[in-house]
């Protein structure tokens, strides 16, 4: 996927003004958030939970290699096979040479983030195979050709008058006079069409949200079942998983589960909850005849004893784009690549480098709400600005913003001159605004008053209302 | 194709130089042999009459229905009672599992049973359960060459049979049921192919938010709850 992510700005000013996507973010967050504070409430254990998924993946990460080491020795040792690969690069070539091994032609696949991050379907399609989402998210927005806004719910921006439309043009076989007016309908008829390239297909592609070093089994949570039928009707089944998914053992992977639904949809559970370990049996009825791991590191390991390690914790649950006003603005594509909403704004930088990706954390309020609703405890907003850092150390942002931060340093290590500066701006702003109480224009700071107005302040700042009341409290107390 | 043999070596070089770890964590080995249990939710920590009340609960919560039986000789009936009552054929593909075999099938002669994994024309298959899990209202399933997957997935009405005494507390439990079970089919401990956690029928929300059942699964999960 080729990332879009430099030019944030202008895809948030297009995503700002398309009125068909903000009618879908007025109502659709909501419903996510709503749904994970009931959830939460429900267990009153939920806050110690997250403490303890914190420091399970803290030790996981601290014991990486050894973690590492032991899956791949139970997947072998259970007739599966480990492809390590460094870039996305590699990732794509082994997932390829496994299907041109068998000589697959259709590839069905469940909903994986990492399959989006190293570019898969293109890939396979670029090489003459046919690759199938099966997630409808996913189905739909394949036919659409548009990347996910979510990696939850990946046609979030799509209304389903959008659906209908898709499906009407893609399922030519169908009667063209069918009714396609509800949800119900439109199911119905993927999970008919899906039902015959399930058949089909060769070779069954699908992420992992936990692998268990202690089985050598991987983990997926679905509510579809399309991620079941995905592995056990195609001969092979090919998971691709990043280093960072792995726990120890499978009372770990219960303690993510605990978290996982909650945070992502409010459930309590998925409905579907499939550990896979190895092929088929001898004697079993059903199952793939090959079990295959892309274990990808793709920029990971370098975040080890870094300043973003922390990131590795992630579950890649969306509760913090849910809960994001910025992406609950501007909505998933904004992001220009894989992964959108605060999450996004911290691994985007990581995985594309900062030159890309650096308007990402500075497009955020800092309001926090991310790092408080994380079931993982990772301190988003803190990264955002260690990737400040970086940006600015690298010389990266436009000349006059580093003016205008220079000068800002330049007052702030004066505080007094500081002080007087202040006091003289809000009392000449709270002057000229004391009719409206708000400007709808103001010289330097048109990025703000293009959207909304600037209050006036009221002639006075912080500071000195603060010295003013700390001074009033003493009177009082004498 | 890429030399994973150098990949291999390069991506754990990198995570030991990172961590300064030489040869692996000796605490680690240790919580992989000996599997602590994290936080347990008291929801579940209860007797087993009130975990069994609970799991009906939650199940049904999910849409899944609970229909209670005194035994398994009650099976063939509340199959044939409730597949006519939803107008569907009077056929269910069975798995061909032992523990099902005290079903008494001859006695509802209008019944078609066939056993064997499931094909694309069964409507409503039946299979055992290896645990219910109470705490969420879970069923969980394991493959083996009696217990074909796609009967979990691909029909429109799956049936579950559930002894009481399956009913367990938190998935923890379950796991401790299958080890103590030796993996199941005495394969030194190793999982089978599949461990299936169902709850509920399956579903989707990714139109418009809207939760709709049916989506690839089955539109109904029945689960037959059987006295000891």
């Amino acid at each position: 996927m080729q990332p879009t992510t430099h030019a944030f700005p202008e895809n948030a000013r297009k995503a700002l003004s398309d009125e068909r996507l903000q009618k879908v973010l007025a109502i659709a967050p909501a419903g996510f958030v709503n749904r994970r504070k009931q959830a939460a409430d429900r267990l009153p254990e939920f806050e110690a939970l997250r403490d303890q998924g914190r420091d399970l993946k803290n030790h996981v990460l601290a014991n990486l290699d050894t973690y590492l080491e032991a899956f791949e020795g139970k997947v072998t040792e259970q007739g599966g096979h480990v492809h390590w690969c460094r870039t996305d690069q590699e990732a794509r070539d082994a997932i390829l040479g496994i299907c041109r091994k068998v000589g697959a032609k259709t590839v069905t696949k469940g909903k994986s983030m990492i399959s989006e991050e190293i570019g898969i379907n293109d890939y396979l399609e670029a090489n003459g195979l046919t690759p199938i989402e099966t997630d409808l998210g996913e189905y739909i927005i394949q036919l659409r050709r548009e990347p996910p806004s979510h990696i939850i719910a990946p046609a979030f921006h799509l209304s389903k008058a959008d659906v209908e439309g898709t499906f009407r043009q893609a399922h030519t076989d169908l009667p063209a006079d069918r009714v396609l007016d509800e949800p119900k309908v439109l199911i119905a008829e993927a999970r008919q069409v899906l039902r015959r390239k399930f058949q089909q297909a060769d070779v069954g592609i699908t992420g992992a949200n936990i692998m268990v070093a202690e089985t050598g089994s991987t983990v997926i949570v679905t509510n579809e079942g399309n991620g079941d039928l995905t592995q056990i009707l195609p001969r092979v089944h090919v998971v691709i998983a990043t280093i960072d998914k792995v726990v120890p053992t499978l009372e770990d992977a219960a303690l993510v589960l605990r978290l996982l639904a909650r945070s992502a949809t409010g459930q309590e559970t998925s409905a579907y909850t499939t550990f896979s370990t190895g092929p088929r049996r001898p004697g079993d009825l059903d199952g793939p005849e090959e079990f295959h791991v892309v274990l990808l590191d793709n920029g990971r390991s370098a975040l080890l004893g870094t300043e973003f390690q922390d990131v590795l914790r992630c579950i890649r649950c969306g509760a913090c784009m849910n809960h994001c006003p910025v992406y609950g603005s501007v909505g998933g594509h904004a992001y220009g690549w894989v992964y959108p909403g605060p999450i996004g704004s911290v691994m985007q930088p990581a995985l594309l480098g900062v030159k890309e990706a650096g308007h990402l954390p500075n497009a955020s309020t800092f309001c926090g709400r991310c790092e408080a609703v994380c079931p993982m405890r990772i301190p988003l907003p803190k990264m955002m600005r260690h990737w400040r850092e970086k940006e600015f150390e690298q010389n990266l942002q436009p000349a006059t913003m580093r003016r205008g931060l220079a000068l800002w340093g330049w007052f702030a290590r004066r505080p007094a001159l500081y002080h007087a500066a202040a006091r003289m701006a809000a009392r000449a702003l709270g002057m000229l605004g004391r009719g409206k109480g708000r400007f709808a224009r103001l010289p330097l700071a048109q990025g703000w008053t293009q959207h909304r107005d600037m209050p006036a302040p009221e002639g006075r700042t912080f500071q000195q209302m603060w010295a003013e009341k700390k001074a009033a409290e003493k009177k009082g107390t004498r | 194709m890429a030399d994973t043999g150098s990949a291999r070596a390069q991506i754990l070089g990198g995570i030991r130089k990172a961590l300064n770890s030489a040869e692996g964590s000796e605490e680690a080995r240790r919580r992989l042999a000996t599997h602590p249990r994290n936080l347990i939710p008291a929801r579940a920590q209860r007797p087993h009459d009130e975990q069994v009340e609970l799991f009906a609960a939650m199940a049904t919560e999910v849409s899944a229905t609970v229909e209670l039986l005194g035994g398994m000789a009650e099976v063939p009936g509340a199959v044939a009672d409730y597949l006519a009552g939803l107008n569907l054929p009077a056929e269910v593909r069975v798995a061909p599992d032992a523990a099902l075999d005290p079903i008494p099938w001859d006695q509802r002669p209008t019944l078609t049973v066939t056993k064997g994994r499931a094909r694309d024309s069964d409507g409503a298959s039946l299979t055992g359960a290896f645990a219910g899990v109470a705490e969420t209202g879970t069923l969980m399933l394991l493959s083996g060459a009696e217990r074909p997957t796609t009967l979990n997935f691909l029909p429109d009405t799956h049936i579950v049979v559930l002894r009481r005494g399956q009913i367990v507390g938190t998935m923890e439990d379950a796991w401790d049921r299958l080890r103590a079970a030796g993996g199941e089919d005495g394969a030194n401990g190793a999982l089978p192919r599949t461990v299936n956690f169902i709850t509920g029928p399956s579903r989707t929300g990714d139109i418009e938010m809207r939760i709709e059942l049916g989506a690839h699964g089955p539109r109904r999960l029945h689960i037959l709850l059987v006295e000891d």
